[in-house]
């Protein structure tokens, strides 16, 4: 018991007793979890297993019906808790990317850290351009959305996230509107940010790469985890039923 | 055929007078200074007035829509849709004589600024309905990435969805703004000498309807085909911005 609350007070997020109601779902139904600094949480399960709500709930996209989540110490579902300056802390990359079709892809980098964390532009355009130069777009800066690939538009809207500097990465099945030459190009940005030591949680349906890249796996259904395990012991040996059966249709 | 050689006759009559009409009509008596001077009140109506509505219009439509994203402002959304159901369903000269007699019934004032009172408040209610929709057509994905980059509504709406929101709505606020100008053409109701009354005193003056009248239908057409011109301008700029 000490141990363990020992362990959740450095928790950059905890979670407890998440539930989440829609008008006639109830699509979480009590989460606990812990998530470490440096962790690679990887969250996996059917589609309806309130895996994506969950997510979108850690930053508080859906408003929780009950529970309560401490990020960095202070629990955000609390009305007086101002959200805006947390969720700096927390990028958020979309399934279909949400980049900003009326900017640049310059301004799209800019205007957060501009507006939100007063840099100046020549100071956040530096950060910028650093962060293309590695995801291999720097030269697409002036460019529209509209006029890039979908991998490319992933990329840019992770490096969009982290140019808030921000102290975890939520991915929402970030590959899943892709085509499939161009999940690579965005899971090996990915991987880069799983190898500095970025704490990640991600949602996805991509196993193989859960396997690789994961700390931690998490499997959802009904609302609630049903099971929870290193990545190796995930996949070579589930414990549920659910969870074997699961796996023997998607691999 | 009586009739046919009538009609010939009056054609005839017509380009024969048409020199004796044009001075009767405009430069006798300095009569083009009515036009003049009407369609500078008629411009000056519709410049303030498209201002009114374009800021009633904007507060309208971010109070609606922000009420239908997420269920709060209920009173101010309530009072809103009384606002859009009145105006919407009353004719705008009713409008404009209840605020010229009523309203400022018992004040000595301006009646250009009565006419841009009721224009505008007009206005906004059809500004705000168009605003409105093109607020409601932005992907809602849009409005997350904004809130999840740590903007507030309020700096979401300014920087991500009211530019792309804009954008789409800009054929329909433009059009928009031309029927506002033509229906500044009422303000005679309350004796405001705009393009419209001016050519109609004229009319008085030298019971010759023809002249005075086309003229004015002219300048209306002239400045709205100016206007459109200008707006099918901007719609280009702005669309090649995106590519």
């Amino acid at each position: 018991m000490n141990t363990n609350e020992n362990k959740s007070t450095e928790a950059l997020i905890q979670v407890r007793g998440l539930k989440k109601h829609f008008k006639e779902l109830n699509a979480l139904n009590g989460i606990d979890i812990d998530i470490h600094q440096g962790d690679v949480v990887f969250v996996v399960g059917p589609s309806g297993s309130g895996k994506s709500t969950f997510l979108r709930c850690l930053n508080l996209l859906e408003e929780p019906t009950e529970g309560t989540i401490l990020f960095e110490g202070t629990d955000i579902t609390d009305s007086k808790t101002n959200i805006n300056i947390h969720r700096q802390k927390m990028g958020m990359v979309f399934q279909q990317f949400n980049l900003f079709p009326h900017m640049t892809i310059l301004k799209n980098l800019t205007i957060g850290p501009m507006k939100l964390q007063k840099k100046s532009f020549e100071e956040a355009k530096a950060e910028a351009m650093r962060l293309l130069e590695r995801v291999g777009l720097a030269d697409r800066a002036n460019a529209y959305p509209n006029q890039l690939s979908g991998g490319q538009k992933q990329r840019i809207a992770i490096v969009r996230a982290l140019c808030m500097k921000p102290d975890v990465m939520l991915f929402d099945e970030p590959t899943s509107a892709l085509d499939p030459e161009m999940v690579g190009e965005v899971l090996s940005v990915m991987r880069d940010l799983a190898e500095e030591k970025m704490t990640m949680v991600v949602v996805t349906h991509e196993m193989a790469f859960a396997k690789e890249v994961a700390s931690r796996v998490i499997f959802m259904d009904g609302g609630v985890i049903l099971e929870e395990a290193a990545p190796e012991e995930f996949f070579e040996n589930p414990k549920t039923e659910r969870l074997q059966s699961f796996l023997a249709k998607v691999l | 055929m009586n009739f046919l050689s009538v009609i010939w006759d009056k054609i005839l009559l017509f380009f024969l007078g048409i020199g004796d009409s044009f001075y009767l009509n405009f430069i006798k008596d300095n009569r083009w200074e009515y036009i003049v001077k009407g369609l500078g009140v008629t411009l000056e109506v519709t410049f303030f007035a498209v201002i009114v509505g374009i800021l009633l219009g904007f507060i309208v439509a971010i109070i609606r829509s922000t009420h239908d994203k997420t269920g709060k402002l209920k009173f101010l959304n309530f009072i809103c849709n009384l606002y859009l159901t009145v105006i919407r369903g009353t004719p705008v000269v009713v409008q404009l004589l209840i605020i010229y007699f009523v309203i400022f019934g018992s004040v000595r004032i301006d009646k250009v600024v009565v006419a841009v009172i009721a224009f505008g408040i007009n206005s906004g209610a059809y500004v705000a309905e168009i605003v409105r929709s093109g607020i409601m057509s932005i992907d809602k994905g849009q409005f997350e990435a904004g809130r999840s980059l740590g903007f507030n509504y309020i700096q979401t709406m300014v920087y991500v969805i009211l530019p792309q929101a804009l954008k789409n709505v800009l054929p329909a606020l433009g059009n928009e703004f031309i029927v506002l100008l033509k229906e500044t053409s009422v303000a005679g109701y309350i004796a405001l000498q705009d393009l419209t009354k001016a050519g109609d005193i004229i009319r008085s003056e030298t019971y010759s309807p023809l002249m005075p009248l086309l003229a004015v239908a002219v300048i209306y057409l002239s400045v709205v085909m100016l206007l459109s011109f200008l707006i099918k301008k901007l719609e280009r700029r702005l669309r090649n911005s995106e590519h």
